[in-house]
């Protein structure tokens, strides 16, 4: 595709997103707040696959921000703007600590790791109830506040959390495209796909795993105290491993191969949730029949789909340009 | 010094129980190389088999845990059929269609029996005995069943492993699956006896807990940490190392459950885990992985 009209998709695209609260109504401007929240988790998240190590602890480190910015704003009185980048990278801290012991391990051992690692933090909310709250969690987390002499904007109201929430979706994604797309997320992909071969030209494998949890990590606290300060509650059930699988059947449902993958991936499936609306009980039932049958039939995910059918169309072979199921990178 | 004998026999059960889960989980990692995330599930359909078939079917216990073993085993083999044959070539495939499965399968004990209404089965063996003849220390026979149980089944799947041509074979694509092939094994039925063996002995540890659990849809969540971390600490695919652990980290869980909280207890087992993985990244008696 011309690099005009790329750009011009994406503008309208974003200018559409940017409209949306006018064209929904209250009630689906909350789900798209969420939704919104999950896109950052999620494409944090796909960062941290790049280097082909699949971690169960990131929903996990979204609650570590989502804790401490909520205490941060509840015990000590620090107003969002700071609370949240505060907690966002002691977050990114635990991450680096966690990131000694974790990325000593491979393959299953890394996921199963990284479980554990997890549900020890998460654990840890449910037993001490000063100052976790408990089971129960924490409640009344005050709503951001803009208060600049006359003006005053409460972002309690979701329309004003809505646009927050978006600038803060398009910072994470345009910081990640751009990760992935410098020297660094080359080395990534580098060490996904041949890591001894970049171990033995000098590259420091752990060093570039930890980066990308760590940053990774930042991003979903972000994310975590977003949701924390937008519900005014946050409790350990928010943070499971049934929530951490969600985000990993939006990722791989998605697809991995682009930044777009995971976006469409939890995209689709919030309309679909949405539109199942009283099925709520059916709802893992679904996620893993379609989970199973994308894995299946579609192991490139969603975003791989215009692709495959491009490639069944008969024309303009070669000026469709790329082969069958491998899309140009997106520049 | 009741309370200590008691938590013995305790820690017994949880010993056995572990086992049959974590020897399973072992097995079809170590035949299959996938890690069957589903298998809390198989363990919750055990439970809820033998409720149907003994509580309200009543049909002799041991019978009913002969039903579920073998009810899961062909739920196990239609797993691997269905779900896990087609992903052999792709080690995180097999995971994300056990996750798939866990889904599907919670959901289905959801629609079919309720979540609210927790399942409760009468012992099959009231009563109680004094543990090491020790007054004050009352054990009920039925916990007795589950050490039987596991040992039993543990036994017989050692001998099948050790002196059958089945198990040779069986182990042999554990070893080295290539390798195993060029000899003329089939993987593809292994793999069924391996997924038929694992989810069969997830099926009796249901079984035969469920007299002494509530039987529940969401049963199968803790289960399963408890066996990932047993067999990550043992090496994964070590059937020796799965049984070892399980006996080790179940005297630890429960004796800190029963001094402090079943929480602290599981916060700890979790620090340790990573302490060991930390030390020794593929497990106290694993090898190094390929993946």
């Amino acid at each position: 595709m011309p690099k005009a009209l790329r750009l011009g998709t994406l503008g309208g695209l974003v200018a559409l997103v940017a409209a949306l609260p006018f064209l929904l109504g209250l009630y689906q401007t909350d789900v798209v707040i969420f939704l919104l929240i999950n896109v950052i988790v999620a494409v944090s998240y796909r960062f941290i696959t790049l280097t082909g190590e699949w971690s169960l602890g990131h929903v996990v480190l979204m609650g570590v921000g989502a804790y401490g910015s909520a205490l941060a704003a509840k015990t000590l009185g620090i107003p969002f703007w700071l609370s949240a980048p505060l907690a966002a990278a002691f977050t990114a801290f635990v991450a680096f600590l966690l990131a000694f012991p974790l990325f000593r391990m491979k393959g299953f051992y890394f996921l199963i790791g990284s479980f554990a690692a997890g549900e020890a933090i998460r654990l840890t909310w449910i037993q001490f109830r000063e100052p976790f709250g408990g089971p129960g969690g924490i409640m009344y987390i005050p709503a951001p506040e803009i208060n600049v002499g006359e003006f005053h904007l409460n972002f309690a109201h979701p329309l004003a959390f809505y646009y927050l929430t978006l600038a803060v979706a398009l910072i994470t994604i345009v910081v990640f495209y751009r990760l992935e797309n410098s020297r660094l997320g080359l080395t990534l992909h580098a060490i996904h796909w041949r890591d001894t071969l970049t171990e033995s030209v000098g590259i420091n494998n752990w060093r570039h795993r930890t980066l990308a949890m760590v940053t990774a990590s930042f991003f979903a606290a972000i994310a975590g105290a977003l949701l924390g300060h937008y519900l005014g509650t946050v409790n350990p059930p928010q943070f499971s491993l049934a929530v951490m699988l969600y985000v990993v059947v939006w990722v791989i449902v998605g697809g991995t191969r682009t930044i777009a993958g995971p976006i469409v991936g939890v995209t689709v499936l919030t309309v679909l949730d949405e539109a199942l609306r009283g099925l709520e009980q059916e709802r893992p039932l679904i996620y893993g029949a379609i989970l199973i049958l994308t894995i299946r039939f579609l192991p490139e995910g969603l975003e791989s789909l215009p692709a495959r059918l491009l490639a069944w169309l008969p024309r303009r072979t070669a000026a469709g340009g790329g082969s069958a199921g491998h899309p140009e990178a997106p520049r | 010094m009741e309370t200590i004998a008691q938590t013995v026999v305790n820690a017994l059960v949880a010993s056995g129980f572990t086992a049959l889960m974590a020897v399973g989980l072992a097995l079809i990692f170590g035949v299959m190389r996938v890690i069957n995330f589903a298998h809390g599930e198989l363990y919750m359909v055990g439970a809820y088999t033998v409720w149907w078939l003994y509580a309200e079917n009543s049909w002799p216990f041991f019978l009913a845990v002969a039903g579920a073993i073998v009810v899961v085993g062909l739920l196990g083999l239609l797993m691997e059929a269905a779900l896990f044959r087609p992903m052999r070539e792709n080690p995180l495939g097999g995971l994300i269609m056990s996750v798939g499965a866990l889904f599907m399968l919670q959901v289905a004990a959801v629609d079919l029996f309720g979540v609210g209404l927790m399942k409760h089965v009468p012992p099959a063996f009231p009563g109680s005995f004094q543990a090491f003849g020790i007054s004050g220390a009352e054990v009920a026979w039925q916990r007795l069943v589950v050490i039987g149980t596991a040992i039993v089944l543990l036994g017989a799947l050692w001998f099948f492993l050790k002196w059958t041509r089945f198990g040779w074979a069986l182990r042999a694509c554990a070893q080295d699956r290539d390798a195993a092939m060029l000899q003329g094994i089939n993987i593809n039925k292994y793999s069924l006896l391996a997924m038929g063996l694992g989810a069969g002995l997830a099926g009796a540890a249901g079984g035969v807990m469920a007299p002494l659990v509530q039987v529940y849809p969401y049963i199968g969540h803790s289960v399963i940490i408890t066996a990932f971390i047993v067999i990550v600490v043992g090496g994964i695919g070590n059937l020796t190392g799965a049984v070892l652990i399980s006996v080790l980290y179940s005297f630890f869980h429960v004796f800190v459950t029963t001094f402090f909280s079943g929480t602290i207890a599981t916060i700890l087992g979790l620090v340790l885990m990573l302490i060991v993985l930390v030390v020794r990244p593929t497990g106290i008696l694993g090898t190094s992985e390929k993946a």
